[in-house]
């Protein structure tokens, strides 16, 4: 084999390239930090950024922040799913329930969730339900239509089957929407998921005790740019990990859609 | 079993663009019979079966099935589309008990019932397969073997093989006539395909277009199985030529 298939072979591998792009920026901000040609107040090494984040997990600073992000995000998302699972297939499923409801969504989720902060604290005080409620209504929206996309697109001939079979409507809702939608469900939740991780972190930006947003606005008001660049950093890898998370429970879920 | 269809007719919309689909469609059915509509596009042959399937409501007139009007989709009369009607999460095997677990039959009867009609449609060996999986003509067979499972008192096939490749869709004709002579089922095709009717059905309705009606009722009496050869005999040739005369011009398009 030749040299040229042989690295064509390596680069068609499926992680090689997404590893190189990575690799590729990691080099350049080494290299960048290490001629001093920007303050290290402004951009920290790689080294120190790492060193700033092993000081908070010995310190056990990153695991309680993790915990209290992560617990809110999915307090906050389960309840979302919870209800937009239902209300979507309602929606989606009876034409009069959409057309009471579809204006009033499409409204709504057209306000900034964030923008709902400031209500929410009045409500509910500084607590965890305000993040909570945040997330909810951030998310709910999204999830609902979504899921009612879904079900307008099962084919009418899976319904009809069911019906020409002896089905009766509660039939054709669980076990011919429910499980045609799955994949698609589970698609928007993943998707949705990435607003909720938004969410929380402004949401603790704004008024938190705890959560790796408020470590980052501790960190600016200390001007620890390494702490603040560790916590992107471990704030994009929990996203990273949740959507690997959702695609694999769908492919295992819904193998039959692939 | 008895299916009447008297005086019925449909229309879709309303007001100006109110159009009338079918008018005075008249026609029978008895227990044993097999029944095919022949008609182009637009001659709204698949309204008559969504009628009688009850997952429409006529505009005029009156379909009964042994003597009681027609209220809704039941499994007395099962449907076979013309694709796309397989559960796709669902295994060929778990596909053939869908509806057998709908009407809450017992374990062991869904189990039994279901590898008797795998074994009727002759695909106990794809049992676990899922219908990507399958062929095109496998699935329909699945669909056929679903229809069947529940003991419909009337089958309706609603261009059953019109999505297959020709070469298959005359191996499932034959397919079709046997489950027929075995099984002793009552059922109504529709097809725009002439000769497929010809081959399967006892009794053939030619319908126009616009509106859709039946304008010319056949009987057929072919004395023979034998598809392959009935094709090609002189008899079945003529009145197919006959048939397709009369259909194109109904139809005024020149190529039919």
């Amino acid at each position: 084999m030749s040299l040229v298939a042989l690295v064509r072979r390596f680069l068609g591998h499926s992680w090689v390239l997404g590893l190189m792009g990575i690799f590729v920026v990691v080099l350049a901000w080494t290299l960048i930090s290490a001629t001093g040609l920007v303050d290290r107040l402004f951009l920290p090494s790689p080294a120190a950024v790492l060193a700033a984040g092993q000081a908070q997990a010995a310190q056990g600073l990153l695991w309680k922040d993790l915990v209290a992000s992560v617990g809110r995000v999915f307090m906050g998302f389960a309840l979302s799913a919870l209800v937009s699972l239902p209300l979507g297939i309602a929606m989606g499923a009876n034409r009069m329930v959409c057309q009471l409801l579809e204006p009033l969504m499409g409204l709504i989720r057209y306000m900034p969730a964030p923008a709902f902060i400031p209500l929410l604290i009045i409500y509910f005080g500084l607590g965890e339900l305000p993040k909570v409620m945040l997330i909810f209504i951030g998310t709910l929206f999204f999830n609902t239509l979504m899921i009612m996309d879904a079900v307008k697109f099962v084919p009418s001939e899976l319904i009809e089957t069911a019906l020409t079979l002896g089905g009766r409507p509660s039939h054709v809702i669980r076990r011919v929407i429910t499980p045609f939608i799955a994949p698609q469900v589970l698609d928007a939740y993943r998707i949705n998921m990435a607003s909720a991780w938004n969410l929380v972190i402004v949401a603790e930006l704004v008024a938190a005790t705890d959560g790796l947003g408020k470590r980052i606005s501790l960190a600016q008001r200390f001007l620890r740019t390494d702490e603040i660049f560790a916590g992107l950093i471990v704030i994009g890898l929990i996203g990273l990990l949740i959507d690997l998370a959702f695609r694999l429970l769908m492919r295992r879920a819904c193998s039959w859609a692939n | 079993m008895h299916l009447s269809v008297c005086g019925v007719s449909k229309s879709f919309g309303e007001g100006r663009s109110k159009q009338l689909v079918l008018d005075n469609i008249n026609f029978e059915l008895h227990g044993g019979e097999f029944v095919a509509l022949v008609g182009s596009s637009g001659s709204g042959k698949s309204t008559v079966m969504r009628l009688v399937a009850g997952l429409e409501r006529p505009s005029g007139g009156v379909i009964s099935m042994n003597g009681s009007p027609i209220r809704g989709p039941g499994a007395d009369r099962g449907m076979v589309f013309q694709k796309y009607s397989l559960y796709p999460w669902l295994t060929a095997a778990q596909n053939v008990a869908f509806g057998l677990r709908l009407q809450g039959r017992s374990p062991v009867e869904i189990r039994e019932r279901t590898a008797y009609f795998l074994e009727v449609v002759g695909l106990a060996d794809s049992a676990k397969l899922l219908p990507r999986q399958l062929s095109g003509g496998m699935q329909q067979r699945i669909a056929i073997a679903r229809a069947l499972a529940v003991e419909p008192k009337l089958l309706l096939l609603d261009e059953p093989f019109g999505a297959l490749d020709l070469q298959i869709r005359e191996s499932m004709q034959q397919f079709l006539h046997q489950l027929w002579t075995v099984t002793g089922l009552t059922a109504l095709l529709i097809t725009h395909d002439l000769e497929e009717a010809l081959l399967l059905a006892q009794r053939v309705h030619i319908m126009a277009p616009r509106p859709g009606r039946i304008v010319r009722t056949v009987d057929v009496n072919h004395g023979s199985s034998d598809f392959a050869q009935l094709r090609l005999s002189r008899e079945f040739l003529s009145m197919r030529e006959e048939l397709a005369h009369c259909l194109r011009s109904l139809d005024g398009a020149p190529n039919m």
